[in-house]
């Protein structure tokens, strides 16, 4: 297959072998499970059980709420001891709502639940419904909900669906084992998500450090003619979704648009595989393949984990750690986030835990910018790192946008190729948080205003009303009077 | 004799009911400036200003009385909005930013008065006569009227809570 080229990014050692030997292991269930019910982009769900109640595995504990909203379900059987807060699996260390699961050891599906017989013979609709029923979201890290993903058709004319295998992070081997050893349920769940869609064409995407994966999807997919294989060259970022539209279909992705305004839809290999389950057995999302892996722990390896597990059962499943780590990561080494504590739960979105060393994470301090350009040449999107950094700097974030903030991905190709080790990426990531926050003051200053004018309004009506009633009773007793 | 009288008069009248068809016509109620600051400003005449509402406020900041950070609510992005209008440079960095603050009733206090109620601007108050009265956080602007009437004491300013949606990663400390 004919591949294009993308501008910028790095080789950075891939650690693959680390974990990536490693067949998908079952993981023992902890004591508790903490399945907090924001684990998804958009609105958090909504609790739908009581406490002390007993549930099945699959069985909702929290229902959608909004249009871009997933429900949880419960990991597996057990009672429901708490509804509350608990530390959330993202930087801030903040506390979400969370449904606290006491296994009972049965793991034990609910037995309403059940598949299609023949999802192709179901409506594109029907699918989506099910699928946005079932709880899956993006589970290559962005947690979007799928099923809104699969209702683009009516707004775009789609042509090519992308299966996004190319797992650039390094480090990270869950979705190539999964593409490894269950090859023909992914592909299933990609032919169902291209019937959905709508859509013939379907590529399968895989970096040529995963040449087990590539061979095994290419034979899972030897028998469907609309499945293509591409092997994709190694370089990060490939997996961001639209330099790897790029590199396959060798058109770009409008700037802060979708792919699907080219025509391509793309999805990860792990959310295939949750849609087949979901649409051939009726199972909702309850758990993923998460790899444990860098130098600090004894064992790395794959593991499927239910979600809501945390993290300290994984590491401890995994032999330990030799060494305290100089940094735990949830996600990959270039785009990753440090995990609070070692109590917070695997999430929906969560692909690895890494527990690095410092050899590993290579920490120096920064030095002053010698305007080497290392970063110009590094950056993907095709920016200027160093210019948006002094800008944000400086406090001149309006600088920073015009020169593309809202254009990087935060691939952290720059801070990676940096000479003077500047943190390139934690400004950027300041910058569009500090924007973002700015965008919300600047919704609730329009909220205000409305809601003052219709205070006002009100007022207004309820003064004209009093007088009128007033002047109507003064009426009323002057014709009372006159008969007289 | 009669001839310039009449030409004179004539003369006036016709200027004269022109200048006033103009002033009718082209008339400029206010500082055309006002109005736009006033847009911009949150509307809520809340006072926090000093002002008596927000109109004042902005004839002030158009007159140039009043500096371009004179709204609490309206926090640094309205100084820059304001500053970017009147042309003036503020040093942005040099400002006390002391952040959003929203009201919290302490509910075991809370005798249901309304009073707080009443006096919202934005009604970002839910209450009713006898029964515990709350703040919607999001409608609520700071303004810190309801502070100033309750008379149980029972309303904090604080920071708005931060929870994910609306926490960032901070400023990367560089000492180079």
């Amino acid at each position: 297959m004919k591949l294009f080229k993308i501008r910028g990014g790095v080789h950075p050692e891939d650690r693959k072998a680390l974990a990536g030997r490693q067949p998908i292991e079952a993981i023992p269930l902890p004591q508790l499970l903490h399945i907090p019910l924001q684990q998804h982009v958009g609105a958090a769900a909504n609790p739908a059980v009581r406490r002390g109640q007993r549930v099945c595995k699959g069985d909702l504990i929290a229902e959608r709420q909004g249009a871009v909203s997933a429900p949880v379900h419960a990991s597996t059987s057990g009672r429901v001891v708490g509804i509350g807060r608990y530390p959330a699996n993202h930087p801030s260390g903040l506390s979400v709502a969370t449904i606290t699961l006491q296994p009972d050891g049965e793991d034990r599906w609910s037995e309403a639940l059940e598949g299609a017989a023949d999802p192709f013979a179901l409506a594109p609709e029907e699918i989506a419904a099910r699928v946005a029923a079932a709880g899956v979201v993006g589970m290559g890290g962005a947690t979007f909900p799928a099923a809104i993903k699969l209702n683009l058709r009516h707004k775009y004319r789609l042509h090519t669906l992308v299966i996004n295998g190319s797992e650039c992070e390094p480090y990270l081997t869950c979705d190539d084992r999964l593409m490894r050893e269950q090859p023909v349920e992914v592909l299933d769940g990609v032919r169902i998500m291209a019937h959905a869609l709508g859509i013939e064409h379907i590529i399968v995407a895989i970096e040529d450090n995963k040449p087990e994966a590539q061979a095994a999807m290419a034979s899972a997919a030897a028998e469907f003619a609309a499945v293509r294989i591409a092997r994709l060259p190694n370089r990060y970022p490939m997996g961001s979704e639209k330099h790897l539209v790029l590199a396959l279909t060798g058109r770009e992705t409008p700037a802060r648009g979708l792919t699907a305004d080219i025509g391509v839809v793309v999805h990860n290999p792990a959310t295939a595989f949750a849609v087949h389950q979901a649409l051939r057995l009726g199972r909702p999302l309850v758990e993923r393949v998460v790899t444990v892996t860098g130098e600090a722990v004894a064992r790395p390896g794959n593991l499927r984990v239910p979600l809501g597990t945390p993290v300290a059962h994984l590491l401890t499943h995994r032999g330990g750690l030799h060494e305290e780590p100089a940094r735990l990561i949830a996600g990959g080494p270039m785009m990753g986030q440090p995990i609070p504590s070692r109590r917070v739960p695997i999430i929906k979105g969560t692909n690895g835990v890494l527990a690095l060393t410092n050899q590993e994470i290579h920490r120096r301090e920064p030095l002053p910018c010698i305007r080497c350009g290392s970063c110009v040449a590094a950056c993907p999107c095709g920016l200027m790192p160093l210019e948006i950094a002094a800008r944000t700097r400086s406090a001149d974030l309006a600088g920073a946008v015009r020169l593309g903030l809202m254009d990087c991905i935060g691939c952290g190709s720059c801070a990676y190729v940096c000479p003077a080790h500047l943190p390139l990426t934690q400004y950027f990531n300041y910058a569009k948080g500090e924007m973002a926050a700015r965008g919300r003051a600047r919704h609730k200053q329009i909220e205000t205003k409305r809601l003052a004018e219709q205070r006002s309004a009100r007022l207004e009506a309820a003064k004209r009303a009093k007088r009128e009633a007033l002047a109507r009773r003064k009426r009323e007793t002057a014709t009372a009077e006159v008969p007289e | 004799m009669i001839a310039p009288i009449l030409s004179l008069t004539l003369l006036g009248l016709a200027l004269g009911t022109l200048l006033g068809m103009a002033a009718r016509f082209l008339k400029v109620e206010q500082n055309p400036l006002q109005d736009e600051i006033e847009g911009l400003l949150p509307g809520s005449q809340c006072g926090q200003c000093g002002y008596p509402g927000c109109t004042a406020a902005a004839a002030a900041v158009a007159a140039g009385e009043a500096a371009v950070t004179l709204c609490p609510p309206g926090g640094r992005a309205l100084v820059e909005e304001l500053a970017a209008k009147l042309g003036v440079s503020v040093d942005l960095a040099g400002i006390q930013d002391q952040g959003p603050r929203v009201a919290h009733i302490h509910e075991r206090l809370c005798s249901g008065c309304t009073k707080c109620m009443k006096r919202c601007p934005t009604d970002a108050i839910l209450g009713g006569p006898k029964m515990i009265h709350a703040v919607f956080a999001d409608a609520c602007t700071g303004c810190g009227k309801c502070h100033e009437v309750c008379p149980q004491e029972c309303i904090d300013m604080r920071p708005p809570p931060v929870a994910l949606p609306n926490w960032h990663w901070p400023k990367p400390l560089l000492a180079a």
